[in-house]
């Protein structure tokens, strides 16, 4: 069974956001996308200051099966993005919802947080795909 | 023969195991109007006797005759080993192969290709190939693009002395992605890109900078100073080359500005001209670049009983993986051209193709002094060639062609449809395969051609 952290919110494409107090809203991969991915070779995270649409691809994640986009779950601009994932990509293996963060966002409406998944709605998909 | 094992039953039984009543139906999301419809003018199947009967024709047509033209594709000496071992039953029938890693040879020739490429271009790492110089071109000023995250403008800056086929291939490729090519004109006398066409554009968000090495004058560019203009303000630098000329100059990987993508035209290494084709193209990147490159990579590595072996690696954004979002979807590898260029490197060797490329530049040297010599006849430019040159004639060259043709010889390649501002001009090419007396005949003839034009 995958973790799924109470406090996150989810996408259907299983990333996970994270609202930070200064504002900014964290992404990452959710426990159950790194899983299936399997070992992390290579993380592209995105520029700083680039701006994102919902469910623009954002990153892109490759593992020795298969490189993965990873998509924006809210329309933002970016604010940060996790450069020790360039020498260290099985951070998100390791701690995919900790050091294995990929990008922070400042979101153009903060509101719209509220409209993605709760753990408990993400833990039904999953349980729906079959996990 | 036919190639696809599938009876009528195993179809059927594929599309009921799918829930589809038809192939049609696989192509549902394809809209019809943009469906090619029934082709016309495609003629009916023929027997292999057919064809090759038809292709001797052919081939009778194009004749052997004494020809001049260069302009992206060569006659050299190809030693007669190349094609009796790339011939061989076991790299001949050999397409890419899907169970890859089972066709260790095939695997371990491309990886001695790839290693040759990047040795002769100076970079880090090469593909297996692609079609040809034309589509690696177009390829490369996607993967500047990827590159280049910083810029938005999808403009690349690309030198009217590039290759026009590769510009027009370059286009149809990259226009529905929004790239923009902005032409940089060269200058009249030399025939070279001078730094001031880039300087113009100084200050503006540029995707990326293409050189083409010698260019398609035959003129060495200043791929130092343009290169580095392009690198100091963080634009990635594409070289098109000709593998031939890199035993002599320097390669890109060396430039003051070092390239970040390198491609051309493999053909000059041991592919005949063939009236046209199949050809193949290479690529070689820095290795920061590597998982943007389109194409095929063969590695090197270990397998479980620690024994060396072969593998196609980085494939992770293939199509086959990545489907729409791969980094190409019109790549492949071109297995066989790239077995004989393997075979044709390894049997040259550097000095070898270092005699070659030089043998070339002493032939056009002669081949320009003697051409030069006839009243009518004029050197369109001053910079330094390598084994190609412009020549500017007193009339259309067209006629002067024609007549020359008349007489088995092909005098070179007629500019004035791609660039009318040079006037009556013409782009001759004199490989190690043209002798003295072969460059003597051409310029008999020329002079010939140009009085009878004059009396007449």
């Amino acid at each position: 069974m995958s973790d799924t952290p109470a406090d996150l919110r989810y996408t259907k494409t299983h990333e996970w956001v994270r609202v930070l107090p200064d504002g900014l809203v964290e992404i990452g991969i959710t426990d159950h996308a790194q899983h299936a991915l399997g070992d992390l070779v290579f993380v592209e995270v995105p520029e700083m200051g680039r701006k994102v649409g919902a469910r623009d691809p954002l990153a892109v994640v490759e593992s020795v099966k298969a490189a993965s986009d990873v998509y924006s779950p809210l329309a933002g601009t970016v604010a940060a993005a996790n450069s020790a994932l360039a020498s260290e990509p099985e951070r998100i293996n390791h701690e995919p919802y900790g050091g294995g963060w990929i990008a922070r966002l400042r979101p153009d409406d903060a509101g719209t947080v509220a409209s993605l998944l709760t753990a408990s709605d993400y833990g039904k998909l999953l349980e729906a795909e079959g996990e | 023969m036919a190639f696809i094992p599938h009876t009528p039953e195993d179809v059927a039984e594929m599309l009921a195991a799918i829930g589809v009543t038809s192939i049609e139906q696989l192509f549902d999301e394809i809209p019809a109007s943009v469906r090619a419809g029934e082709l016309s003018g495609v003629p009916e199947a023929m027997s292999e006797m057919e064809i090759g009967k038809l292709m001797m024709q052919r081939a009778g047509a194009d004749g052997l005759p004494l020809s001049f033209i260069g302009a992206g594709a060569y006659e050299h000496h190809i030693p007669a080993a190349v094609w009796a071992i790339a011939t061989r039953g076991e790299f001949y029938s050999a397409y890419t192969p899907y169970q890859a890693e089972a066709s260790q040879g095939t695997l371990q020739t491309i990886y001695e290709f790839q290693t040759m490429i990047a040795s002769l271009t100076g970079m880090a790492v090469a593909n297996a190939s692609l079609y040809d110089g034309a589509s690696a071109f177009a390829e490369a000023l996607l993967m500047a693009v990827r590159i280049h995250r910083k810029s938005s403008s999808l403009k690349i800056l690309v030198p009217r002395a590039v290759h026009p086929h590769y510009r027009d291939a370059a286009r149809a490729i990259t226009s529905q992605q929004g790239l923009k090519l902005e032409e940089l004109a060269y200058d009249p006398q030399s025939g070279r890109t001078p730094l001031e066409a880039l300087q113009a554009h100084e200050g503006a968000d540029i995707s990326a900078l293409a050189i083409q090495q010698p260019n398609f004058f035959g003129v060495l560019e200043d791929a130092d100073a343009l290169s580095d203009w392009a690198r100091s303000r963080g634009m990635p630098v594409i070289a098109i080359v000709n593998p031939t000329s890199l035993a002599l100059l320097r390669p890109p990987g060396e430039w003051r500005g070092a390239a970040d993508i390198v491609v051309g035209e493999g053909q000059p290494l041991g592919v005949p001209l063939s009236s046209g084709g199949p050809y193949f193209g290479f690529m070689a990147s820095r290795m920061e670049h590597v998982r943007q490159m389109p194409g095929r990579i063969v590695g090197r590595t270990l397998d479980v009983a620690n024994e060396p072996g072969f593998t196609l690696t980085l494939q992770a954004r293939e199509q086959h993986i990545r489907r729409g979002r791969a980094t190409s979807n019109i790549c492949t590898n071109q297995g066989l051209m790239v077995t004989a260029a393997t075979v044709y490197l390894s049997l040259m060797g550097p000095r070898g193709l270092e005699r070659v490329a030089a043998a070339c530049h002493a032939r056009t040297r002669e081949l320009h002094g003697a051409l030069c010599r006839i009243e009518g006849v004029r050197a369109a430019f001053t910079g330094p060639y390598f084994h190609e040159c412009v020549l500017q004639l007193d009339r259309p060259v067209a006629p002067v062609l024609d007549a020359l043709a008349a007489r088995d010889i092909l005098g070179g390649f007629d500019l004035t449809p791609y660039y009318p501002e040079l006037g009556h001009a013409l782009l001759a090419c004199a490989t190690e395969t043209k002798t003295s007396a072969d460059i003597r005949t051409l310029a008999s003839a020329l002079r010939d051609a140009l009085q009878a034009q004059h009396a007449a």
